[in-house]
């Protein structure tokens, strides 16, 4: 109770004070603004309203940053808007997470990677992979086996569809213990996490690849067993639950969440950004809202943020190759 | 008793000031949003949202307020069903049917009535199963897998067919062209882009909301222009203000069963009030319809899908509460927001915060009290919104549909997709072609496909899953005897009349 009064309270001000900056949006020559590419509520319009708040707190903007959502084509209808009318506009961030990325290595989205500049990632959901409590498979390598022995006879699922990255990340921890045919492997798609692991209690799927964020309350009430945590540190939250490289399987599979900006910004404007989502990151505030919001705070900026996309959309568009979804 | 102990908690919880205040706030707010054409339960619910925040509330205060706004929600959607043939919200299509007939016959003041106390009825129905069940239906439900899903959702195309339809061939095609239009945007098993010809304000699909918009408000619009031309005097005249409390006690039974039925169809998780409405309308015709009054303004066919929706309503809180699985799409708005305040729905719930559960579970006690008594002398204001002429009311309902429409994603596009509807939906009136199997198509479509392509994938193809489990067969042997009973009802009827004439 005392933690959602925290937060409401911390929501109410950043609201009063977008209503604020909104009226007085005309006087303002350069008011910064954070696009979320979807509709209020999601993962996006949390990391731009958070981030957003805790900017003008600490003072790092002048004034206060209007959130604006627009919706369509999971992000592309931005990226394309963005591409072509303001790919200079310096007082722009935009909101994306490994989901765009996956668009983008799939060609989902109107232009490719080096279309814009990618400014940092500020905290990420951890992907796990579960099975039922009351599941044959004890440890990573029983499923494993199991994978590599007949793909098809473990029926997995996630909340994303085939391609997906709940399903790509499996994929990785699959080749990584040796399976070579991944189309062999049955993967089913879920709206949410939540679904899938219900599906699973009722007995009717093995095994759920998705975002440990979503799921974390089946966890903790023992009616599933994570078998390893796609992270390279044991999760915060979950210390007991073994990552999958401390069982010989070395992949992570982060669900980060972090911000883009046009490609047509100046080094100055887009190292003045790093800095200041660095000193953000570093805050008690964003420290504090991230953990309540489920995410792990973790940071990556600047140019190596840049080189990290670019190869996690390499790895993406290689596994879509191998599975078929693109050519 | 435990549950007497802890529904003792939930209203030392619901009668806090703060609580109480947001509770009649809610209800009112709920009825004037599920009224409106075009704002159903999910948009009131999803513009509210931001309101909780901004004041501070506490999550169980947001839930109260929301879960209040939802229950105004299906009672208000029946209101513009009843007066202007608009579905207020998604779940009231059913309403329309009969209630805009009675309406037409003078009775709205009756047709009103009925679907108050109806509503009453099914929420109070759904209230106490939650109390008592919640924790034991929803481990129930997810023995549910796909292909009983599929199952289900077979078995709700298969009603369609007794709904309002003269020709079966004209509503198989209704109901086909809202499938494939449920198909468009991106196919969410892979990912892949369908029929968006390379428009990115396409991958999301037609928003449901959007389409019934066009396709009720604006081809009503144009039917409307051009009955203008020919012949102005529209308004329909009232016999009475006051209900018949005889027509509206009457329809006890139809109540009753819609009530049964709804909750049934809203514990099932995403099935949802509209399903529950669907269904409870289709029973109670094969039920009751003897001779033939159905689709002409037949009280039973209101008090059912009342019933039917707002049992439904309630319902689908047992699934979003105690698994965390939404039970409708409002329910689903509600998690999103439960999840941003930190609260976890899930198996853990009932036990880590009985406050939240019982507070919110008291309250819709309450609510479900307060909206009665707002909307049964409401009716009289509600009736005189008829006396207005429909050349002052209809430019009225365009604008609130357009500005409704707009405020779901803030998108000019999906204007013109409403535009679009509304030319589908004139076109398609024109010929005769009855509207709701298509939106039934659009609301359905994508679970339908959804859960028999999941089905499939667990199976690596093999169709056999489909008749796998004791759940689908079960339905789909219902189903098999619902469209017998259908057909041996029709061929009854043609006989009597050949046998008369």
């Amino acid at each position: 109770m005392g933690v959602s009064s925290f937060i409401s309270a911390k929501l109410a001000a950043v609201t009063t004070v977008t209503m604020l900056s909104l009226s007085a949006a005309p006087h303002m020559a350069h008011a910064d603004e954070c696009i979320a590419p979807s509709n209020p509520g999601g993962g996006w319009d949390f990391t731009c309203r958070t981030i957003g708040r805790i900017l003008s707190e600490l003072d790092l903007v002048d004034g206060n940053v209007q959130i604006t959502n627009m919706p369509g084509g999971v992000g592309a209808v931005t990226y394309a808007m963005v591409d072509a009318e303001r790919s200079d506009d310096e007082g722009l961030i935009v909101a994306t997470s490994t989901v765009g990325v996956t668009q983008i290595a799939q060609g989902r989205y109107p232009s490719g990677i080096d279309t814009m500049r990618y400014l940092g990632m500020l905290g990420a959901d951890v992907g796990v992979i579960a099975v039922a409590a009351d599941s044959e498979y004890e440890t990573l390598a029983e499923l494993n086996e199991a994978m590599v022995a007949d793909a098809s006879s473990v029926v997995t699922a996630g909340s994303s569809g085939a391609g997906g990255w709940d399903h790509i990340r499996l994929l990785m921890v699959a080749r990584e213990a040796g399976l070579e045919d991944l189309t062999a492997l049955r993967w089913v798609q879920f709206d949410g996490g939540t679904d899938a692991v219900t599906q699973m209690m009722g007995g009717q799927l093995d095994v759920v690849s998705t975002d440990l964020g979503e799921i974390a309350g089946f966890v903790e009430s023992g009616d599933i067993r994570i078998l390893a945590a796609l992270s390279t540190d044991p999760i915060p939250a979950f210390p007991e639950i073994p990552t999958a490289i401390s069982q010989g399987i070395d992949v992570t599979g982060y669900n980060w969440r972090g911000l883009y900006t046009g490609g047509n910004v100046s080094d100055e404007a887009y190292n003045a950004w790093v800095e200041k989502l660095e000193t953000l990151y570093n805050s008690d505030e964003w420290q504090t809202a991230a953990v309540e919001f489920g995410l792990v705070p973790i940071w990556i900026g600047g140019a190596e943020f840049e080189a990290y996309v670019r190869e996690q959309e390499q790895v993406m568009a290689g596994i879509s190759r191998d599975i078929g979804i693109i050519e | 008793m435990e549950i007497l102990t802890s529904l003792g908690l939930g209203f030392s919880v619901a009668v806090q000031p703060l609580h109480l205040a947001l509770l009649l706030f809610g209800c009112f707010a709920g009825t004037l949003i599920g009224a409106m054409p075009g704002l159903g339960p999910v948009n009131g619910v999803a513009i509210l949202i931001p309101l909780t925040f901004a004041f501070g509330f506490d999550a169980t205060a947001s839930l109260i307020l929301l879960s209040a706004v939802y229950f105004g929600c299906m009672y208000g959607g029946r209101i513009s069903s009843i007066l202007l043939n608009i579905p207020g919200d998604e779940p009231a299509v059913m309403t329309t049917l009969d209630g805009y007939p009675m309406a037409q016959k003078g009775q709205a003041a009756n047709a009103l009535a009925i679907s108050g106390v109806a509503s009453f009825v099914g929420a109070t129905v759904a209230i106490v199963g939650l109390t008592l069940f919640a924790p034991l239906l929803a481990r129930a439900a997810i023995y549910f897998g796909p292909a009983d899903y599929f199952a289900l959702y077979v078995m709700a195309f298969a009603t369609i067919g007794g709904l309002a339809g003269v020709d079966p061939r004209k509503t198989l095609l209704s109901a086909l062209i809202g499938l494939m239009i449920a198909t468009i945007g991106l196919d969410p098993a892979t990912g892949i882009p369908r029929y968006t010809g390379g428009s990115f304000d396409l991958y999301d699909g037609i928003d449901p909301i959007v389409a019934l918009v066009g396709l009720f408000a604006i081809s009503e619009l144009m039917f409307l222009l051009e009955k203008t031309i020919k012949d102005r005097d529209t308004a329909i005249k009232l016999d009475t203000w006051i209900p018949d409390l005889k027509v509206v006690f009457g329809t006890g039974w139809a109540t009753v069963r819609g009530s049964v039925v709804g909750f049934v169809a809203g514990v099932l998780p995403g099935a949802g009030a509209s399903l529950g409405a669907v269904m409870s309308y289709s029973i109670e015709k094969q039920v009751s319809n003897k001779n033939g009054s159905f689709g002409k303004g037949d009280p039973k066919g209101v008090a059912a899908p009342e019933a039917g929706n707002n049992s439904a309503s309630a319902g689908a809180l047992i699934p979003m509460l105690s698994l965390g699985v939404p039970g409708s799409g409002t329910t689903a708005v509600m998690l999103a927001m439960l999840i941003s305040l930190n609260v976890q729905p899930g198996p853990l719930l009932f036990e880590r915060q009985p406050d939240l559960v019982w507070g919110l579970v008291a309250s819709l006690y309450m609510a479900n009290v307060m909206l009665l008594v707002l909307n049964l002398p409401l009716i009289g204001l509600f009736t005189r919104l008829m006396a207005v002429p429909t050349w002052a009311l209809m430019p009225l309902v365009v604008a609130i549909s357009f500005i409704g429409v707009y405020s779901i994603s803030n998108s000019t596009f999906d204007l013109y997709i409403m535009i679009a509807f509304g030319v589908l939906g004139y076109v398609l009136r024109k010929l005769d072609i009855t509207l709701v199997p298509l939106v039934l198509g659009l609301l359905l479509g994508a679970d339908m496909e959804n859960n028999l392509r999941r089905a499939l994938s667990i199976s690596g193809g093999d169709y056999g899953v489909l008749i796998a489990s004791w759940i689908s067969i079960a339905l789909y042997i219902a189903t098999a005897a619902f469209l017998a009973l259908s057909v041996w009802l029709a061929l009854r009827d043609k006989k009597r009349a050949a046998d008369a004439s």
